[in-house]
């Protein structure tokens, strides 16, 4: 359709990067296989089910729904960039202590959403955490755990030793 | 089938005169996309016609909610996470907020516009029935000027509108003369989030001396795009909310109605809870008249 693609430039984990891709291909395509940051996960395409998850501008977005071109001059913010100088991030430390990741695909996802939540609203209910978390899908956990990690993140009460947590609920 | 980014084109002019002028120069050839919570759904699975696209998402002129002594204005690129963040609005159109909080997620809320909303005219809108109810006006933008139309008048068929092809969705007005009023909104769907209305009803309301002395009833999932139900809103107006006014204004709900089966419920299934939804407000509004 065109001779060349326009170079698109945004800021990746806080790092200035260049794009050159067609300007509808979906960011979640761009993340993956132009900047190979594979922790974004597709799930539906079709922004049903969060598992592809970013924040872009500080907004939470899915990312098989933004045209790259739409990033340009934006500030994106991928699973990779959740933990600092190797420390985790409390949600995915929370994540770790209170079982809130199985198979691991909603994983990334949920994390951003997660991370999105909490930094709006530091001690969200667990009807909050609910609605926060509604445009991720986890066919694993049953939420529950997922739920409880973000609580868990919110509040910094200690988390259950895994003696002490049932195997099933 | 997936869509492949390489067969199509996507521009960013950057500003709403640019935006027109490309509009006006090739008119129907460009595609306005915002946030693409639509039409990126149909470009994943391979169903996205449009070859030409231009982006509006960025674009300050059309991202703004502007408040007067009279009217609230939105620009036709607010999001509904900015919907539901304006205390202001939120407070005097409540079922505005109300709407935007039911719109798939928080990732789809902070990209779904309100203007795209309504251009792309799914009988099944979350906003339309409220801003039908809200006697809304839409304003369309193009090179050669802009207008301005009821919103009850936007739709004309299933997923079709009154623009210009050179037209733009520009700004939705609300008139602020609801503060008074009784709002009613309900939805039903399969879940609270993600959903899309099986059905769905919204009713503002005034009632003077025991009847009703102003009414304006909507529905999404009703009619092949979302609509006021003028003839039920008649058999109610003037009448005192009793059990034979409730009975006239089911039954002509009934026949006004004109839902159909399709894969997320049935037209029966959604004539009987469009009726019990309205019998709900009802009630709300009968046991208002006895407080006051």
């Amino acid at each position: 359709m065109r001779d060349s693609w326009p170079t698109i430039h945004f800021t990746i984990n806080g790092q200035a990067c260049a794009v050159q891709a067609p300007p509808l291909k979906r960011l979640l395509d761009v993340l993956r296989e132009d900047l190979h940051l594979t922790g974004t996960k597709e799930g539906c395409g079709e922004g049903e089910c969060g598992s592809c998850s970013v924040r872009m501008n500080g907004e939470l977005v899915n990312s098989c729904l933004v045209p790259v071109l739409q990033a340009e001059g934006a500030v994106v913010e991928t699973v990779e960039g959740l933990a600092t100088n190797g420390k985790l991030h409390p949600i995915q430390q929370a994540f770790l202590n209170c079982g809130g990741a199985q198979c691991g695909i909603c994983t990334p996802g949920m994390l951003m959403a997660a991370a999105q939540l909490i930094d709006r609203n530091p001690h969200p209910t667990m009807a909050q955490i609910r609605e926060g978390l509604a445009g991720n899908l986890c066919r694993c956990t049953g939420f529950i755990r997922i739920f409880e990690s973000v609580l868990a993140a919110a509040t910094q009460t200690p988390e259950p030793a895994p003696e002490e947590t049932p195997n099933a609920r | 089938m997936r869509g492949n980014a390489e067969a199509h084109d996507l521009i960013a002019p950057g500003s709403l005169p640019a935006v027109l002028d490309l509009l006006a120069s090739a008119p129907g050839e460009w595609t306005p996309i915002a946030g693409g919570t639509e039409l990126m759904v149909a470009f994943a699975a391979g169903r996205l016609g449009a070859q030409k696209l231009v982006n509006l998402w960025g674009i300050p002129d059309l991202r703004f909610i502007q408040a007067t002594s009279s009217s609230f204005v939105i620009g036709a690129c607010t999001t509904f996470l900015d919907l539901r963040a304006h205390v202001e609005l939120a407070a005097e159109f409540p079922l505005i907020a109300k709407s935007a909080s039911w719109i798939g997620s928080i990732a789809n809320q902070s990209r779904a516009t309100l203007g795209g909303n309504l251009a792309n005219g799914s009988p099944a809108a979350d906003s339309s029935p409220a801003l039908l109810v809200y006697d809304a006006e839409i304003e369309m933008v193009s090179k050669r000027g802009s207008r301005r139309i009821p919103y009850a008048e936007f739709h004309t068929g299933y997923k079709q509108n009154g623009m210009a092809p050179d037209e733009l969705l520009f700004a939705i007005h609300l008139s602020r003369r609801f503060r008074n009023h009784r709002h009613y909104l309900r939805k039903v769907g399969t879940r609270r989030a993600m959903a899309i209305s099986k059905v769905a009803l919204a009713a503002t309301a005034l009632l003077k001396n025991g009847a009703v002395s102003e009414i304006r009833l909507a529905a999404a999932s009703l009619a092949p795009y979302p609509m006021r139900l003028f003839k039920t809103e008649a058999a109610l107006l003037g009448q005192p909310i009793n059990k034979e006014t409730m009975l006239a204004a089911g039954r002509t709900l009934l026949a006004e109605a004109q839902p159909i089966d399709d894969i997320r419920s049935t037209a029966d299934y959604r004539r009987r809870v469009a009726a019990n939804l309205l019998q709900e407000f009802l009630l709300e509004l009968a046991a208002e008249g006895v407080s006051r």
